[in-house]
């Protein structure tokens, strides 16, 4: 599996103005604030339930995004990545919350922003490598479950799979 | 780039039309060509943007921050055309003939929005798709997932014949001469990849029209515009066209010129080859700026260019496709899904019911249907969305759809008692935004968000507009609700902002030493009568102050106008001098100290730059079709090689000999006018006006090269062997760096007719 997604929850919902996003994003590109190239924002506001404000990479696009209605930050790998799908799926991982603390310490959303990190969604973009299907979901289950007992302890979270058959195969891991 | 690439071939095979699986295979091996030095950038660059893969802002590796122009370090020091970088993220464009789309297609194009861009698919103002940040490496597999569904993005850019469009409305449409929705297809399919249209100077752009007095088709502003017309004869109604060449928008829009009153049904794709035969043959090759169809038609004059055609189309052999479509064309048309029905008197509508109504439904010639538009705002849909509107397309119409000119799309033959539950549904899935094709649904091309070529924030502005101007327009004068605003980026006009009754284009101006982003002011131009008048500039005002631009304009319309006068009208009586001291006050930019927002472009934050500005690849450039078909050459010698290594002898051997014979063909087409494609043919010239002359000698080598080839084609039954087959891929690869050699040498001399 590759191309994973992740996307961690803003708490409480509601309420945040996203455009401060749209200088904050151009500042991390200024000034590299993530270790990857990073080229571009698009701001998608105007769009509802979509993908809000995105800071667009070469391996990966960064959004503080509004599908179905709830915003979180969205991480999505777009190139491929070496090592175990563990190893990719703790990169992405790592990559989204990283992403959350910079934007939760950042002066410009002047504390409005705040992520649950208690709750993530994770997606495979690709239907080739990862079709919507129960034994897709058992295989994303079986690579997902070590290396979320490793972060939150086996038995400590709920996982679930979410969305239609015709959407990305994705799962919700909320920690209880 | 997707690690799933590879497979999309295998699990895809049997369901892509062959010779549309045979074209993917090609770009495919182009891209693996491209990638090990073996093809030219700009031939390269011109093969891509023919299969749709456009170039995307900042592809030159090269971004303003906002402080500084900087490097941006892509991981492969490859490019994919002239000053283009491999890895650059780029645009797909996705040709939509006449807008026409089935539930199962976008559902497709949702899972390509999600997957190789960024889950938003984009509708143009030529009823094509656009998907951004895509990786080029990824675009064999989208090809294939799109061409499975039966979609082709074959000459959506480059210097061919691009998506032809139609009105949306026509087959329902209460003022429709005709559904001219057979025709456009029809056309479509018979000029794609059609032998005469692939050496043009310049893209050409076609649109049909169900009617002369309505806006959808936009007929006048096109390189061919086909409107259609009936005649009767002897009481007998007969179908054809008033046919219209030469329009365009751009920095040198024109109308187009009146070719026929009444062009017969049956000379529809005739005439069109001709068109498209003169263009090739006369149309301006070297300077981009003047090789647009409508340069030609300037230049001759109607009367000769005309003439031209006419006489070219006495040439044509007959070709039994200019008439089979006629045989069905009633029978092609849209079915409902269900019986017609009519509104019911409901006590209380669903909140914004009644707006929505106002402006997105439309009454069918067919009593008791409906066409309702799905607004989308600047073009703009999520993969939820395509999902969402694939369930609706089946469970309310027969599983279609159409995308608009207006970037908007539309369910067509919905069953009016129907139009209540349809809101809630649109509505739940964030599709059911009122005001179509009202001043709130601002028109926009792409603009610096991801075009080179964009100077100032086309989308930035239209979003910033459509909010403020959707907050009030149920309350606004219907006078002003129902105007149009259109947007580009820059003077190259793809947000079409000449056929607007207020139209705004980029451009940037200097102020203390800093540049500031503007747009020009344009009032007046028609959308109706197929953008029959164009709008008259008057001003370039900085872009922050746009919003107030359009408030100030609409105010004055509204209390200076007479009666029912138009818009259009008004500016036409009022003047260009009025208009322009309208504005003038608002042509002010404060000093960069007392307001740099001013210098700052609409949804942006870094100080604004035109140093982003790269260069257009609209048409690409103008590649010589030698240069393909020897690159053509060149990649079967390079499947003969993989054929080999798959152990395939035989194919491994024909098609070293084919890349041979089609490098052979492709020089004597440099001498001879028309060339038959037989072998024995091709061979017997090649030794009468290449080796016999001592033109394809190697100054080294002599002829040796040259019978490679004759002696290959003489041998071209011969059993196949593994040996034997090396051998003639060796021969073939020096047999093709000879041919490229002769060109070189006939391109240093005199024409010969
Ligand atoms: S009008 Fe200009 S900015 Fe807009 S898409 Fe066309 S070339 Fe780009």
């Amino acid at each position: 599996m590759q191309h994973f997604q992740v996307k961690i929850f803003v708490r409480p919902a509601g309420g945040v103005n996203l455009e401060p996003a749209i200088a904050v994003f151009h500042r991390w590109i200024r000034e590299s604030a993530l270790p990857e190239l990073l080229i571009d924002v698009a701001d998608y506001r105007h769009v509802p339930a979509g993908p809000g404000v995105m800071l667009v990479g070469h391996d990966s696009h960064y959004g503080l995004d509004e599908r179905k209605n709830r915003l979180g930050l969205l991480y999505s790998r777009r190139t491929a990545m070496d090592g175990t799908v563990g190893d990719r799926l703790n990169s992405a991982i790592g990559a989204a919350r990283r992403a959350c603390e910079l934007l939760t310490a950042d002066p410009a959303f002047a504390g409005a922003l705040r992520f649950d990190d208690g709750e993530f969604e994770i997606a495979v973009n690709d239907r080739a490598l990862a079709p919507n299907t129960a034994d897709g979901y058992l295989a994303l289950e079986a690579e997902v479950k070590p290396v979320l007992d490793a972060m939150w302890g086996a038995g400590s979270y709920d996982l679930r799979s979410v969305g239609a058959p015709r959407e990305l195969l994705t799962v919700s891991a909320i920690r209880r | 780039m997707k690690a799933s690439n590879s497979l999309w071939k295998q699990r895809l095979a049997g369901r892509i039309a062959e010779p549309m699986a045979a074209e993917l295979d090609v770009y495919e091996n182009e891209i693996l060509l491209k990638k090990q030095g073996k093809m030219e950038d700009k031939v390269f660059a011109e093969t891509r943007l023919r299969r749709g893969a456009y170039g995307q802002r900042y592809d030159n590796g090269q971004r303003h921050d906002g402080v500084a122009a900087r490097k941006l370090t892509f991981p492969q020091a490859l490019t994919k055309g002239p000053g283009t970088e491999w890895d650059a993220p780029g645009m797909q464009r996705i040709k939509i003939p006449y807008g026409g789309m089935t539930a199962q297609q976008l559902e497709v194009m949702a899972e390509l929005a999600e997957e190789y861009s960024d889950g938003i698919a984009h509708v143009t103002t030529r009823q094509d798709f656009q998907l951004h940040f895509v990786h080029i490496e990824d675009t064999p597999a989208l090809m294939r997932r799109l061409a499975a569904s039966g979609i082709t993005t074959r000459e959506a850019c480059g210097n061919s014949i691009r998506n032809v469009t139609a009105c949306h409305l026509s087959g329902v449409c209460r003022t429709q001469t005709f559904d001219v929705t057979p025709y456009a297809h029809a056309l479509t399919y018979f000029l794609l990849g059609h032998p005469d249209c692939q050496s043009f100077g310049r893209k050409v752009k076609i649109a049909f029209s169900g009617c002369r007095g309505e806006s959808c088709g936009l007929a006048m502003m096109h390189d061919i515009g086909a409107v259609a017309a009936t005649r009767e004869v002897d009481g007998k109604v007969e179908r054809g066209f008033e046919f219209y060449v030469g329009g365009g928008l751009g920095t040198v829009p024109q109308q187009a010129r009146l070719f026929d009153e009444f062009l017969p049904e049956s000379e529809l794709l005739p005439v069109s080859q001709s068109i498209a035969r003169v263009f090739a043959r006369l149309g301006e090759k070297k300077n981009r700026n003047t090789a647009r169809l409508k340069f030609l038609v300037s230049k001759l004059g109607i009367a000769e260019f005309k003439r031209l055609v006419l006489e070219d189309r006495a040439t044509l052999a007959h070709d039994p496709r200019w008439t089979a479509h006629l045989e069905d064309r009633d029978s092609r048309g849209e079915a409902p899904l269900k019986p017609s029905s009519f509104l019911q008197i409901e006590p209380v509508r669903a909140p914004g019911f009644d707006e929505w109504y106002k402006t997105n439904v439309y009454s069918q010639r067919q009593g008791g249907y409906s066409t309702v538009t799905v607004a989308l705002p600047l073009g703009d849909i999520t993969s939820d969305q395509l999902r969402a509107l694939a369930d609706i397309s089946r469970a309310y119409v027969k599983d279609t759809v159409r995308t608009t000119v207006e970037q908007n799309l539309v369910l067509r033959w919905v069953s009016s008692g129907d139009l209540s539950a349809l809101y809630a549904d649109l509505s739940a899935a964030g599709l059911a935004s009122p005001g179509a094709g009202c001043i709130a649904d601002v028109v926009s091309c792409p603009g610096t968000d991801t075009c080179k070529l964009g100077i100032s924030s086309s989308r930035g502005l239209s979003a910033t507009l459509r909010e403020r101007l959707a907050a009030n327009q149920f309350s606004m004068d219907e006078a002003i609700r129902g105007l149009h605003i259109k947007v580009s980026g820059c003077f190259n006009s793809c947000g079409q902002h000449h056929a607007s009754d207020l139209g705004f284009y980029g451009v940037s101006r200097n102020k203390g030493g800093y540049t500031v982003p503007h747009f020009q002011v344009v009032l007046g131009g028609q959308f109706e009568n197929n953008a029959g008048a164009y709008g008259l500039a008057i001003g370039a005002v900085p872009s922050k102050r746009i919003p107030e631009t359009v408030e100030r304009i609409t105010s004055r319309f509204l209390a200076e106008r007479q009666a029912d006068e138009k818009f259009q009208a008004w500016i036409k009586r009022i003047g260009k001098a009025a208009c322009k001291s309208m504005i003038d006050d608002l042509t002010a930019v404060p000093a960069h100290d007392a307001d740099p927002s001013f210098y700052v472009d609409w949804a942006d934050a870094r100080e604004y730059t035109i140093g982003d500005i790269g260069v257009g690849e609209c048409a690409g450039e103008v590649v010589n079709p030698i240069d393909f078909q020897l690159t053509a050459c060149e990649r079967e010698a390079f499947e003969a090689q993989l054929a080999l290594e798959a152990g395939d002898v035989s194919k491994a051997q024909r098609l070293a000999y084919e890349s041979m014979l089609h490098g052979a063909g492709a020089l004597l087409g440099q001498r001879l006018p028309v060339l038959s494609g037989d072998p024995d043919h091709v061979a017997g010239l090649f030794r009468e006006q290449l080796v016999d002359t001592q033109l394809f000698s190697d100054p080294f080598a002599g002829a040796k090269f040259a019978h490679y080839f004759l002696e290959a084609h003489e041998k071209r039954e011969a059993a196949a062997s593994a040996d034997r087959a090396r051998q003639l891929i060796e021969e073939a690869q020096l047999f093709i760096e000879a041919s490229h050699a002769c060109y070189a040498r006939m391109r240093a001399m005199p024409a010969v007719v």
